[in-house]
């Protein structure tokens, strides 16, 4: 097969167009999947994609196929040129990046991943079974490898490549008669540090905090929310920050009258939320990778560095997700999507083991589901609690309750945080499909809204 | 008929299989299975009638699934050779060996007669990748330009995918497929005194071609005529009063809810557990087969991959099987569930009824959605009739947000819009509703189903499931329906304003 960097450098040379931008991504993934305490499904998979961006004038035209053949690349490339040629002028139209230079590694092979990353981890899985079994539970599940390579390449001398590996395990213990349950999730980069043994014991100490069932009704609680939920809701409120939106008056982060709310302060404790390339665990590209263009990224800002970046800073929201064009349009910096996300919120914050210890009465949830926005204005987002929901009173967990669909805003809930505790790497479990390097704090919200109950268990 | 295109036929379809089944067979597989996808996607996006995002893509590629000792093994290949096609088949015995310590249920499957060599094609008369983008953006533009006269803002987006599968089994099926669906939308926004608000067009995607925009299809000119007007009585509506109403839903809600609330509850899988991690289980569960009360008796509810122009619709499943239709709900009961030949037999149940799916060549068949549809009553009432039996309620339309728990309880819908129905007359719309119920309540509620007049089938391209993450493409059809007594809330209240 021809390589990768061999397929741009002789797109690039194909393209009749003023100006061309090439990527390709090369995928490796191995998965395995269980139920009941056995395997379900299992897999690996391999994936090439070329996606060629022609630039003429003003026009683009982008063209993406799998599993290119060296003959078949004179076509593609045709194809992309011939679309840019009769394209609309583009509204976003800039000049290529310039001046990044070539990656380090650029000519070095890929090293797909393979089921041989399981080795260790399967017969460990095997043996939680066992153990799991014994003590009357079950486990379903799933653990995902991949590995993704994508290069950059564009006619303004753009030599790019990352290498990004994602791994993650989820784990739902069920009691055997699947009344009660529990969930962990843990993002990995090669899953030589999964400790499933561990997993499973965790969560058979919250299959015992289950064994005393409390009924309650819908209503406003104090709500103590672990670092996954408070990812999931952050994920959303972060996709929902396009500044090009927000400056149509679309958005939650639309200023009445016209502009944008940077500069608002959202929250009263110094809560800061953040995205870094570079940041130790969740290390991600450090360059824009845009396949095609959408509100939120533009395929001229390819191979913009990206920096570190503050979304809300002390509590005040300081940037929205930019492109070049829309900085330009709104007055303020570029500031383009980063595949992270970190809240903190000041120094000494408190695990979420001290932040139960010093609850009088409240709600602890495990995590929350079935995520979707309600209303644009205010980002109302409605969900499901799941897996696990306990009382807590005097400092200790008591009981498990019923699960609530609950109705809330994100932006709404960072005004009314009365608390946010120590971050920590998590795996958000709605989201972990599309984004999984997060590190986050347990937060304790006043008056969190459960909606209504929800019977599922 | 349309036929399958050559270039895809021309492809190595055969010499791949037979290289692939044969060295499965070789490495002692009990079953294997090889399947071979070109999944073509245009979108396009406008914005203000300009064009804002294009995108042309396909995946192109190969799969081997085999059982070996009683183990599924998977793996899925690019390189359109006979040497790379069986070094894929032996990857996937050696996931079947890696995965055998974790493995307590010995995997067999449902009998299903070899079909031999089939081949099937959707019913569609344009292809959508046939035409221009250049006439489909001006078309989109011109539609657009025309809502823009009412509106601050409005955004159009075509979805267009072509669909090619070639099958082979160890059993001897052979089957080559193609089908076309296509989801032209288009939204427009405006700001009123009391913030901004959106409306969408509510025309469902559907299996056909290009002919669905441009051939009388479906009345494109009477709805975006209509949208501007809607919107603006929108923005000027009252906030609704939360408390419980009687609601007449129209199809183009209603579809969603029975997505959700049905579609996904009846799925086998998920009552057996192996989506319990992830997409969740269900109330519905096996034990009550033939007794649950799922609605009022007027709830007849069938599924079927067969339905022309339906998402779901295909000749022969993903491991070979003939498609079909089926009872899910029967006069209330819960009757059927939707299969794949593994659970079909693991329950006793027979043959599978053709359920199983694979969204991409590098993905695993799992059980996904047929089409599942609410059947409307023969000589049943119309919309307005359905209307002119409630005193105090509202008329919803469209679809919007959606949520519902893991064992598809408890839910939560709002609309694109909702109008009070006030003395069995319409009497304009309200604004921030959302309906919430439990699912054996709400369907419970049901009084009356409209006539076949009513009836619309709606459906959508990516219904999730599975892990890792597959997308479906699924229609739902139905008639109009009124419900007794259904929570409503008023979602500013629901944030706290």
């Amino acid at each position: 097969m021809t390589s990768p960097q061999e397929m741009v450098e002789r797109a690039l040379e194909l393209s009749q167009a003023d100006d061309c931008v090439v990527i390709v991504d090369e995928g490796s993934t191995a998965n395995l999947r269980f139920a009941g305490n056995t395997l379900t499904t299992n897999g690996v998979a391999r994936s090439a994609q070329l996606t060629v961006i022609s630039i003429v004038g003003a026009g683009v035209g982008v063209v993406s196929r799998a599993a290119v053949r060296p003959e078949q690349l004179p076509e593609v490339v045709a194809a992309a040129d011939a679309a840019a040629r009769e394209a609309q002028p583009a509204e976003d139209v800039r000049p290529l990046v310039e001046g990044a230079g070539s990656s380090a590694n650029w000519v070095e092979p890929v090293l797909p991943t393979s089921i041989g990353v399981f080795g260790d981890f399967a017969p460990a899985l095997g043996e939680t079974f066992a153990a799991a079994e014994a003590g009357g539970r079950k486990l379903y599940g799933f653990a995902e490898h991949t590995l993704t390579s994508t290069f950059v390449g564009s006619s303004r001398g753009l030599r790019l490549r990352h290498d990004q590996p994602t791994g993650r395990l989820e784990l739902n213990a069920k009691s055997a008669d699947l009344k009660r349950s529990a969930w962990a999730g843990v993002a990995t980069r090669d899953f030589s540090d999964v400790d499933v043994a561990a997993l499973d014991s965790s969560l058979a100490q919250r299959l015992e905090w289950a064994k005393n069932r409390v009924d309650l009704p819908a209503g406003r609680y104090e709500t103590l929310l672990p670092p996954s939920a408070v990812a999931d809701l952050m994920i959303y409120m972060l996709w929902s920050s396009g500044a090009r939106d927000a400056l149509d008056g679309r958005t939650v982060f639309s200023k009445p009258g016209g502009g944008t709310r940077v500069g608002e302060r959202l929250a009263q404790l110094p809560v800061t939320l953040s995205s870094d390339p570079a940041a130790p665990g969740i290390e991600c590209a450090p360059f824009v990778t845009a396949h095609a263009p959408s509100r939120r990224s533009s395929v001229f800002d390819n191979g913009l560095p990206l920096a570190a970046t503050d979304w809300v800073k002390d509590g005040t929201l300081t940037a929205l997700m930019q492109t070049r064009h829309s900085a330009e349009l709104s007055g303020l910096p570029v500031t383009p999507s980063i595949d992270n996300l970190i809240m903190r919120g000041g120094e000494g914050g408190r695990s979420l083991e001290e932040m139960i210890a010093s609850t009088e009465r409240g709600l602890l949830v495990t995590c929350l589901w079935y995520i979707r926005e309600v209303d644009p204005q205010t980002l109302l987002l409605t969900g499901l609690t799941r897996d696990g929901v306990y009382l807590v009173e005097h400092g200790e967990v008591v009981g498990e309750v019923n699960n609530f669909r609950f109705n809330e805003s994100p932006v709404d809930l960072l005004g009314r945080l009365s608390e946010v505790g120590a971050a920590q790497q998590t795996l958000p479990r709605e989201w972990n499909d599309y984004f999984t390097r997060t590190i986050m704090p347990p937060v304790r919200v006043p008056d969190f809204n459960m909606s209504t109950v929800s019977q599922a268990n | 008929m349309r036929q399958i295109d050559p270039d895809f036929l021309a492809l190595p379809l055969r010499q791949l299989a037979d290289a692939a089944l044969q060295r499965a067979r070789d490495l002692g597989a009990s079953h294997a299975d090889f399947r071979l996808e070109r999944v073509r996607a245009e979108s396009l996006a406008l914005y203000d009638a300009r064009l804002e995002g294009a995108m042309d893509a396909d995946d192109l590629g190969y799969a081997v699934r085999v059982v070996k000792n009683g183990t599924w093994g998977f793996a899925a290949g690019l390189v359109l050779t006979p040497e790379a096609a069986a070094e894929v088949a032996a990857q996937a015995v050696k996931v079947a060996e890696v995965s055998a310590p974790i493995n307590r249920e010995p995997i067999e499957l449902a009998p299903e007669p070899v079909h031999g060599e089939v081949s099937w094609v959707s019913a569609y008369e344009i292809d959508p990748f046939s035409v221009p983008q250049k006439e489909k953006v001006a078309l989109l533009a011109d539609w657009s330009a025309g809502l823009l006269k009412g509106a601050d803002h409005v955004s159009a987006r075509l979805l267009q995918v072509k669909e090619q599968k070639f099958y082979a089994d160890t059993a001897g099926t052979v089957t080559t497929q193609q089908r076309v669906r296509v989801h032209p939308e288009l939204n427009a926004m405006k700001a009123g005194p009391s913030g901004f608000d959106d409306m969408s067009t509510i025309a469902p995607p559907v299996g056909r071609g290009y002919e669905y925009l441009t051939n009388g299809h479906y009345d494109w000119q009477g709805e975006l005529a209509q949208l501007p007007e809607l919107l603006a009585e929108k923005l000027a509506a009252p906030s609704v009063e939360a408390g419980d109403y009687d609601l007449v839903i129209h199809p183009s809600n209603l579809w969603l809810t029975i997505h959700e609330s049905i579609g996904h509850a009846t799925e086998l899988d998920r009552a057996l557990g192996y989506e319990a991690a992830y997409a969740g289980t269900s109330f519905a569960t096996f034990d009550q087969l033939g007794t649950l009360v799922y609605g009022s008796p007027v709830m007849n509810v069938v599924g079927d991959r067969t339905v022309e122009h339906g998402l779901s619709t295909i000749g022969y499943d993903d491991e070979g099987v003939a498609t079909r239709e089926f009872d899910i709900v029967k006069d209330g009961i819960l009757v059927g569930y939707q299969l794949d030949r593994r659970m079909a037999l693991m329950k006793g149940l027979g043959a599978s009824n053709g359920c199983a799916f694979a969204d991409s060549p590098g993905h695993m068949p799992i059980q996904r959605m047929a089409n599942v549809s609410l059947k409307p009553a023969p000589g049943g009432p119309s919309t307005e009739e359905l209307i002119g039996g409630v005193e105090r309620g509202l008329y919803i339309v469209g679809d919007k947000s959606w949520s519902i728990d893991m064992q598809r309880y408890n839910f939560q819908f709002t609309g694109q819009r909702a109008f009070r129905i006030e003395n069995g007359a319409l009497a304009g719309q309200v604004r921030d509703f959302a309906y919430q119920a439990t699912t054996t309540d709400f369907w419970g509620s049901m009084e009356a189903v409209g006539g076949p007049e009513t009836y619309v089938l709606g459906g959508a391209f990516n219904c999730g499931k599975g892990q890792p993450g597959q997308v479906a493409p699924v229609s739902h059809g139905c008639p109009s329906a009124l419900f007794r007594g259904v929570r409503i809330l008023n979602t500013v209240q629901e944030g706290g304003k």
